[in-house]
């Protein structure tokens, strides 16, 4: 997608410096997304981050890291050694013109080469700096380490103390980290507030987002006000029933419920069933306003769950999702990332969008927008950038460096 | 306590459950004037949902309400009366923002539509958080959280390779919000500058298929379905949660570079099988795991949970332990340190706590305030923010409108 093409979002007037790893990138991607001018800087050679899998076609080359290329889209690239004094002198001019810098380093770190918030500020008063670190800027875990299983631990994540067999360990979601995109996405809020404030004061600020504080969203209620903690992998009622059931490709989550909500719940998919063939006359007939997790018998349940059970296994996931939206029952299918390709809300959402990766000869498929506003949606402007691929627009063009310049920052790697 | 940063900013709020009370309780903690309009017709599910203070129920004692819906003001108006539209209209004519998170097309039903809405008030934002949207043949498919989590994606990678998927509970629930309360703030600064408002139509499911987007690619390009890991990582071990002295207690190791395993061999006294060449390199690590996280266990399992935390951080080794409720409200220093906890004092379960926005200001922090009681504030807001006279009110209460 070349820059030409680039038109109006919500933040299309502020431009963002992200100097983020991992731990932060999915920042700098939303606000690119929302139509900001996102800079990322790499340092010479490229991120680390451009080492995490999976890759493009398994070739694990920076310039072919397909977490890289999801968590940097519609942003620009340059590479800059900011250890460097040279290095240091260019980002200090990038920050007068900027409104955001967005950055994960350990605490303290820009502060050792004099690019802390106190010294930026003079440069700008109007910058917000947004720091993305495991445990915050302050207090005895500040330096502490932390990636995604971690932050999951001290976090109390749902599977890792509340859900779970107990016969296992606590466990997080798989591959990526979550604790970076939960922080990277809630970042944007805290750089938006900031900016919100910014707006009627004229002052910059700083933004302090503890992933820790980030993962820490599961309810603690229970506790605070009955002294109650619910034990891992316990059930809160007297009967075993089915949560997640088989079908005939996979799995779908389902839960049978009596009282007024079986109407929403339980007898359209006996109904269901029934069209089938697959609801005998007992089922058929079963008195759904009594019947409760806590009254109905360990024995009824099972009796009720065989047949279920057979009917899911003769139906895919689709089908089932198809007959859960035609027969209006609260069922869905644990989908895989084929399932999510395949969706037909998804794509009548247009949320997929295709960008172009000219170097590799292809056109890769992205989740696009989340929201479909009537105006500005948020969009990928660009695929995520090569290393240093706008060094010469931004140092020549746009801090009027002459080519030999340039070329010397090249020979002496601060670029 | 100075100026909130969003203080000036009007949001009449229709959301209910989790999604929607959550994405204007950062609104609302952030300064913004959150009018949370309910009703005792059909009382917002976390006012009759346990858990409750002594569990005693009363819409007044949840903890999960008192706990996502800080920093508002309740208002009770029963939208099913024809006045109660109306009256609802006049908090729109007077909202910046309007946000709902009904299953698709309610609000239109309602009476309540965009289109309405921006007749009303032309430069209206309005966030429509529905499960699926408000278009596309799923639009109006109810659901909870954790089946949102399902159809996301999420379900298929959590648990165990030879078992069905894990239950993440309602983990879509903790992403949406982040998706929606960003997007208002966005559209708030593009309506300042350009005069427009906007319709903000989010999919929570779009929100949350972002977060499997690096899998997503993995699929398009590669044609690699990712499958259930349980907590292995390609890149690190140790890499999983282990046992500690106690009961069900567990700290999360997480060993990914060289550096980190020396560190790791010295927290444990090196005893001879960290010497052992199997172990020597990530590569030999990852194809003797099995072994490994059973050495690893049986040193960890001789110590609490937080002195195994505490002793491999100090030494640089990323751990963490598998903290509860309590522990994180009690005991965890870092977040007594940053004050993450607020307390709070309510008229009805006296003292508790809720937590404030992650994100900490330097200039403008959040302040966080009791959640209302149920219609605490109909009598003054329709009194401050619409003008009505008593004999007004009076009348609405009579005819049933404010229920």
């Amino acid at each position: 997608m070349a820059e030409k093409e680039k038109t109006e979002g919500m933040l299309s007037p502020y431009r963002v410096l992200d100097l983020t790893d991992e731990k932060g990138l999915m920042c700098g991607k939303i606000m690119g997304d929302l139509g900001a001018d996102v800079i990322k800087i790499e340092r010479p050679g490229g991120d680390i981050a451009r080492n995490i899998g999976p890759f493009y076609h398994d070739e694990a080359e920076p310039e072919k890291s397909l977490f890289w290329f999801a968590l940097n889209t519609s942003k620009r690239g340059i590479t800059l050694d900011i250890e460097e004094l040279a290095g240091q002198e260019i980002f200090q001019k990038l920050v007068k013109t900027a409104d955001f810098v967005i950055e994960s380093f350990p605490p303290g770190y820009l502060d050792k080469f004099g690019l802390g918030y106190s010294a930026l500020e003079k440069l700008n008063p109007r910058i917000i700096m947004v720091s993305i670190t495991p445990f915050g800027q302050n207090g005895p875990y500040k330096d502490y380490r932390g990636p995604d299983l971690v932050l999951w631990a001290v976090g109390g994540g749902p599977c890792m103390r509340s859900f779970g067999d107990t016969d296992r360990p606590p466990f997080r979601i798989s591959y990526h980290s979550q604790a970076h995109l939960h922080a990277g996405t809630e970042a944007v809020v805290g750089a938006l507030v900031a900016l919100y404030h910014r707006q009627t004061s004229g002052d910059g600020q700083c933004v302090d987002v503890s992933i820790q504080d980030c993962m820490n969203f599961f309810p603690t209620g229970d506790w605070d006000l009955n002294r109650r903690v619910q034990a891992r992998g316990q059930s809160l009622i007297p009967v075993r029933v089915t949560h997640i059931w088989p079908c005939k490709d996979g799995y779908v989550m389902w839960r049978y419920t009596g009282g007024p909500m079986a109407l929403r719940y339980s007898i359209p998919l006996v109904n269901w069933m029934a069209e089938e063939g697959m609801a005998d006359d007992w089922l058929k007939s079963f008195d759904w306003a009594n019947f409760s997790h806590y009254t109905t018998t360990q024995e009824i349940i099972d009796r009720i769950e065989e047949q279920t059970v057979r009917f899911f296994m003769s139906h895919t996931k689709t089908e089932m999702m198809a007959g859960a939206i035609k027969h209006r029952i609260m069922l869905y299918p644990i989908s895989s990332t084929v399932d999510l390709l395949d969706s037909p809300q998804l794509a009548a959402r247009d949320f997929w969008t295709e960008v172009e990766h000219p170097e590799l000869g292809t056109t890769i498929t992205y989740p696009g927008k989340w929201a479909n506003s009537s105006d500005v949606p948020p969009k990928i402007s660009r695929r995520a950038p090569l290393i240093g691929e706008h060094n010469r627009e931004i140092y020549e063009k746009e801090l009027g460096m002459s080519r030999e310049q340039v070329r010397k920052l090249k020979r002496t790697k601060v670029i | 306590m100075g100026r909130l940063p969003l203080e000036g900013v009007k949001v009449a709020d229709f959301c209910w459950v989790w999604t929607g009370p959550t994405t204007t309780k950062v609104l609302a903690d952030f300064g913004a004037t959150v009018v949370k309009i309910e009703s005792y017709k059909r009382l917002e599910t976390w006012r009759i949902q346990p858990p409750f203070k002594d569990d005693v129920p009363g819409p007044n004692r949840g903890a999960i309400f008192n706990s996502i819906n800080t920093s508002k003001r309740s208002v009770t108006i029963n939208i099913a009366h024809p006045k109660g539209i109306e009256l609802a209209k006049k908090f729109v004519a007077w909202a910046d923002v309007v946000t709902e998170n009904y299953a698709g097309g309610s609000m239109e039903r309602m009476g309540l539509g965009y289109e309405v809405l921006r007749q009303i008030k032309p430069d209206i934002i309005m966030l429509s958080s529905a499960l699926m949207g408000q278009t596309g043949p799923w639009y109006n498919s109810p659901g909870y959280g954790d089946q949102l989590t399902a159809i996301s994606g999420m379900s298929q990678i959590s648990g165990w390779p030879d078992r069905i998927p894990g239950e993440v509970g309602y983990y879509t629930d903790y992403v949406a919000p982040r998706f929606n309360a960003l997007t208002i703030l966005a559209a708030l600064d593009y309506r300042r500058r350009t005069g427009k408002g906007l319709y903000l139509d989010i999919a929570q499911h779009q929100s949350s298929v972002h977060f499997v987007g690096p899998i997503v690619l993995d699929y398009v390009v590669n044609k690699r379905v990712a499958a259930r890991q349980g907590n292995k990582d390609n890149h690190a071990a140790p890499h999983a949660t282990y046992p500690c002295k106690g009961s069900d207690r567990w700290c999360a190791i997480a060993v990914f570079t060289d550096e980190e395993w020396q560190k790791f061999c010295q927290v444990t006294g090196q005893p001879a099988w960290t010497k052992d060449t199997k172990f020597a390199t990530v590569q030999a690590r990852k194809e003797n795991e099995e072994e490994l996280d059973t050495l690893v266990s049986a040193w960890t399992i001789n110590y609490t949970d937080m002195e195994v935390m505490t002793r491999l951080q100090t030494a640089g080794v990323p751990a963490g332990l598998v903290a509860t409720a309590e522990d994180q409200m009690e005991h965890d220093p870092q977040l007594k340190h940053r004050h993450f906890y607020w307390e709070l004092e309510h008229p009805e379960i006296g003292k508790y706590r809720a937590p404030r926005q992650p994100c900490v200001l330097s200039k403008t922090p959040c302040e966080v305030r009791r959640a209302p009681l149920i219609g605490e504030h109909t009598e003054a807001t329709l009194k401050e923010v619409l003008s009505m006279s008593d004999e007004q009110i009076a009348e609405l209460v009579i005819e049933g409108v404010l229920e």
